[in-house]
């Protein structure tokens, strides 16, 4: 019978897997990522190839918004600067997708960080009003660089090959998007335990008290914006090339509102919570479609309404997470874990 | 100059729309420190209530617009008791995500109940062109002119001189004083949200006078930002300031530069504005001390 869970050096307080459960729990997941595909239909090797990918983008916002506390509603525009930039050196100077990707991410980086700087003045809401500024001037320029983007029409890129095989399929893909996923996992994990994820936390609890301890705020912020945008390009880039077709419209308001309401669900500030959000956020449309037609037999005209049903149960998941359990499944997962610790003893 | 004059007026028809909505969007703001993104969705409510009430049912315009400003009330106060009451002193994060899921909540009741397609809105103001100092002007943008500057009127008054107006102030200014005080911070809220639901469902009506009903009224929602941002967000003559040169600015820019460029030119001078002045033009500078 534990009471709690007590280190008696550094070392084994800074380990990223403290206890024999956590680590049952990792091994358990890894053997589910790796046997997973092999048994998994494609329809769903799609849904786990749309988590993967939401799971970088939304471990990507919550560097800034759940770690470095910058609020930010341009998360649709800088994933479209990474699937476009990736997507139109794939497709206009033939460069292989494995190059194509990283670039892209550097590039999103670059102007994470360019749209970061105002986030030196502002604060809350009015950080929160420019992000949302450069969300609208990054679409404007997507879809008026005629020349260049292609406009408003869909940019089509070829399809990806690595070491002389096409990634076609969902199954081929998605062990480009597992490896993606878990280098995001471990750097992000790992980048918190830095001095650099440390200033990150510290400007998110109180900018000026992190100033007057010596973190540069000007640099801190910026790098936090160039390494959020980072993984937000990387999963904009993962998209154009798993879907080799894309459009402006994949990446409007709606889609930083997406990943912001998957943050909050799954819990700021954390990545687990992330990749739990990423998960619900994806399921949750795709599980009231299978319910609609499901439902289709019995009560007729019911698919039409779905559109509306699914728009709405967004809206009202939302809400009552935010309500109910405003630190997300991270800390429904936490209570679940405590109730058993002790049980039948909780208190 | 025709063409100047004609942009002009139509950037003022604009802007008038635009400062309703970022009246009701102030208030809320003043009054309890809430953001709300779900201000385009109750232009949206408005709108289609006032659809419903006259060209659904065909019922008189003044019992339409009775009857559309007493569910936007009403929906103002259920809001705020059951959604923005649960949220007081959460962070700034919450406070914007609930509104969103509130937006995106109204958005799908609406269209499931009177579908997306675009439908003719039942004009009961009179829409004959007029000629303005040799423009050609519809009266029904005049009237919008006229409607909102009647609100504006009414709203001055209101935080001036009834004794709910002051409460009012006097919550946005310390809520704390104003409850020692013996003011019901609660019903100032209740009231903050109702009024500005209803302002907004007025915004609504004007909109969907000159445009027709669609979903895209909730569009408005979004331009109100720079609005407010332009005019500071706890300033009433700031937001009507405001409102009058985003709609100018966008008038102009669509009229003689294009390329779409006035859907995001209020975006650029707001981001430039806030460079030099993070709080807006007529913001109130907040002191933070460690």
């Amino acid at each position: 019978m534990e009471s709690g869970i007590f280190f008696s050096d550094y070392a084994k307080d800074m380990t990223l897997r403290r206890t024999p459960a956590q680590k049952i729990r990792l091994a358990l997941a890894i053997v589910f990522a790796v046997a997973v595909p092999w048994f998994a239909s494609n329809y769903q090797l799609t849904l786990l190839n749309q988590i993967g990918i939401a799971a970088i983008g939304a471990i990507g916002l919550n560097i800034l918004v759940g770690f470095t506390g910058q609020i930010s509603l341009g998360q649709g525009a800088f994933m479209a600067v990474g699937a476009y930039t990736s997507g139109l050196l794939a497709k206009n100077m033939g460069i292989p997708f494995w190059v194509a990707v990283p670039i892209a991410s550097f590039v999103t980086a670059g102007v994470g960080a360019f749209f970061g700087i105002p986030s030196l003045r502002l604060k809350g809401l009015y950080l929160a009003i420019a992000t949302l500024a450069a969300q609208q001037i990054i679409q404007w320029v997507i879809t008026h660089w005629d020349f260049v983007t292609g406009g408003v029409d869909a940019l089509v890129i070829p399809a990806p090959t690595l070491f002389g095989m096409r990634v076609n399929g969902e199954f081929r893909f998605y062990w480009i998007i597992l490896f993606c996923l878990v280098l995001t996992i471990i750097f992000t994990v790992n980048i918190f335990r830095s001095k650099v994820g440390r200033a990150f936390i510290a400007i998110r609890d109180q900018d000026i008290a992190a100033e007057v301890m010596g973190v540069n705020l000007f640099q801190y912020k910026l790098l936090a914006f160039a390494t959020s945008s980072f993984f937000v390009g990387m999963a904009g880039a993962l998209t154009a090339h798993y879907r080799t077709i894309i459009s402006w419209e994949r990446f409007t308001i709606e889609t930083s509102i997406l990943y912001l309401a998957m943050i909050i669900i799954g819990g700021l500030g954390s990545v687990s919570g992330s990749v739990y959000g990423a998960a619900f956020m994806v399921l949750l449309p795709a599980l009231l479609n299978n319910f609609g037609r499901a439902m289709h037999g019995t009560i007729p005209a019911f698919d039409q309404i779905i559109p509306f049903l699914q728009q709405g149960m967004f809206g009202i998941v939302i809400i009552l997470f935010l309500i109910l359990e405003p630190e997300g499944l991270v800390k429904i997962w936490r209570n679940i874990k405590d109730y058993f610790r002790l049980w039948p003893f909780s208190y | 100059m025709d063409q100047f004059l004609q942009l002009t007026l139509s950037g003022l028809t604009n802007g008038a729309v635009l400062a309703l909505a970022a009246l009701g969007f102030v208030l809320i703001y003043k009054a309890s420190d809430v953001i709300n993104f779900a201000q385009g969705e109750f232009l949206l409510v408005g709108a289609y209530v006032m659809f419903a009430v006259v060209g659904e049912l065909g019922w008189h315009w003044s019992i339409g617009i009775v009857v559309t400003v007493i569910v936007a009330v009403a929906l103002g106060m259920v809001l705020e008791r059951f959604v923005l009451r649960p949220m007081i002193g959460e962070p700034i994060i919450s406070l914007i995500m609930v509104t969103i899921g509130l937006s995106s909540l109204l958005k799908a009741v609406v269209s499931a109940i009177w579908g997306t397609d675009e439908r003719a809105f039942p004009s009961f103001i009179p829409s004959d062109p007029i000629n303005v100092f040799g423009a050609t002007v519809t009266t029904d943008k005049l009237w919008a002119i006229a409607i909102a500057g009647a609100f504006l009127v009414a709203f001055n008054l209101f935080f001036r001189r009834s004794s709910d107006g002051i409460a009012m102030r006097a919550v946005a200014d310390d809520q704390q004083a104003a409850l020692s005080m013996g003011i019901s911070v609660k019903r100032i809220f209740a009231m903050a949200w109702s009024i500005s639901a209803a302002t907004a469902a007025v915004g609504g009506i004007i909109v969907a006078n000159i445009l027709g009903v669609s979903g895209n009224i909730s569009g408005v929602g979004l331009q109100v930002f720079p609005v407010v941002i332009l005019g500071g967000l706890d300033s009433i003559p700031g937001a009507v300031l405001g409102g009058v040169i985003i709609g100018l600015l966008q008038a102009y820019t669509g009229g003689y530069v294009g390329h779409g460029l006035n859907s995001i030119i209020p975006f650029i001078v707001l981001v430039l504005i806030l460079m030099v002045k993070p709080y807006g033009l007529f913001g109130q500078e907040i002191i933070e001390r460690v």
